[in-house]
């Protein structure tokens, strides 16, 4: 059986979502590097993988899956469904908080924290300068939002219940760059926040994908994408 | 057993992503109206069922459960059966296809054709607002784009995932039936094979119900 193939730019934040979750289930893979600056992902070859003109885009067999959240939850469901709340063990309850809250990543968590990590992190290096209200309204955004993770974690070890899954595994890809800029100690504040994000550090994939990822983006060393 | 809650305003466009799910597996259920006008989303009542203070929510017994797309899974994996099954996970490739054109619908084609709907239809109906022709325009020129894709995808398959319906299908229903009320309706004659999907989409029984409460309203 060949490896999966990954095709896109380590650098993005949708890329880990997928490496982290290719890492947890151990499953053989191999990375085709894109060039975003070069627009690679604009070319008619990568746009009959994603006529959408994205990445990451993942290629199993004759199956070529684009959307990094329907590309994760395909390899978990295929190694390791219990990550989803399926499977064998898994309920109809665990599988819909799996589902809640990998919807809440990405409709509250994710729209906050972009202009964060844009403002605070890439735009100094693309000549932009820094719209400090932005960064403000968001952070203001990003604590109401711990509040409620904060009781939601108070209750449980991680967010769809007490065992690990893709919802806590998708929160990795923006967080990873969050937690490098000066506003990363607003977690301080939420003590089960803190508690479970340290826990996802720990994990063996989360440390490997780290280890692949400057937290600049590669545009401190002149290797953004 | 009680019959299942939706809390929020049956013409919630979200809310109408979960009734689609209920009405097409026949499941028991009432609708239990949010009253936007008195804050009443953000009520220490509501809050316990969304702890971000939205709509929907969703009550099955003890279960809360919120995130229209998160709820619409739920309600098709409980009442699934061989001839009625929207969300075919137990297919590795019908699953992933369901759920890449989930996500597609999520964050490309509601991004597009959603602003159409609060300019147009929304704020006008619900807070006596004119539509920003200007917002309204760059969303039409982005759904072109969109359209497009979906026009070539949809001349190789019948239904977004395949040649089977499924729940990536019902969830482009509540924004598009809005945006079918709109002067921008006549866009989607440009794209024959979307247009011909739309129609089978809003010739199913499920869908024909709902949409003729949305109309009443819209």
């Amino acid at each position: 059986m060949a490896p999966m193939k990954v095709y896109g730019w380590v650098l993005s934040p949708w890329m880990l979502r997928v490496l982290v979750c290719l890492e947890e289930v151990g499953a053989e893979y191999e990375v085709v590097p894109m060039s975003r600056s070069g627009g690679d992902h604009r070319r008619p070859e990568h746009l009959a993988r994603n006529p959408f003109g994205e990445i990451p885009v993942l290629e199993d067999g004759d199956l070529t899956l684009y959307q990094s959240r329907a590309i994760a939850r395909y390899i978990l469901r295929k190694y390791k469904p219990e990550l989803l709340g399926l499977g064998e063990d898994g309920t109809l309850e665990e599988a819909a908080m799996v589902d809640v809250w990998v919807d809440v990543e990405a409709h509250q968590i994710e729209n906050t924290l972009m202009p964060i990590l844009l403002n605070c992190i890439v735009n100094k290096f693309i000549g932009r300068d820094r719209d400090q209200a932005a960064v403000d309204e968001s952070v203001q955004k990003l604590e109401k939002l711990l509040a409620v993770y904060e009781t939601r974690l108070s209750g449980s070890k991680y967010l769809a219940g007490d065992r690990i899954s893709f919802a806590d595994l998708s929160h990795f890809s923006c967080m990873r760059h969050f937690i490098v800029t000066e506003y990363a100690g607003v977690i301080d504040a939420y003590p089960h926040v803190k508690a479970w994000w340290e826990a996802l550090l720990a994990r063996p994939s989360v440390k490997k994908v780290m280890a692949g990822i400057p937290p600049d983006f590669g545009f401190g060393s002149g290797n953004a994408p | 057993m009680a019959p299942a809650k939706v809390f929020g305003p049956a013409m919630s466009t979200n809310v109408a992503r979960v009734l689609v799910c209920l009405e097409e597996v026949g499941a028991e259920y009432e609708i239990v109206n949010i009253d936007f006008g008195t804050m009443e989303h953000k009520s220490p009542d509501h809050l316990k069922r969304n702890p971000f203070g939205q709509i929907p929510a969703f009550q099955d017994g003890d279960l809360y459960l919120f995130e229209s797309r998160a709820i619409g899974k739920y309600i098709l994996r409980k009442y699934k059966t061989t001839n009625n099954d929207l969300l075919p996970e137990g297919n590795l490739q019908e699953a992933a296809m369901v759920d890449v054109w989930t996500e597609v619908e999520a964050h490309q084609y509601n991004p597009a054709i959603s602003p159409i709907v609060y300019e147009c239809v929304i704020n006008p109906a619900m807070r006596g607002i004119p539509p920003n022709q200007k917002i309204v325009d760059e969303s039409v020129e982005k759904l072109k784009k969109v359209l497009e894709v979906y026009e070539s995808r949809l001349s190789k398959s019948a239904y977004l995932a395949g040649d089977f319906v499924s729940f990536a299908d019902l969830s482009h229903f509540p924004y598009t039936f809005y945006f079918m009320t709109t002067p921008y309706a006549k866009l989607f004659e440009s794209y024959p094979h979307v247009k011909a999907w739309w129609d089978r989409l809003a010739a199913r029984p499920s869908v024909k119900k709902l949409a003729a409460n949305m109309a009443a309203r819209a």
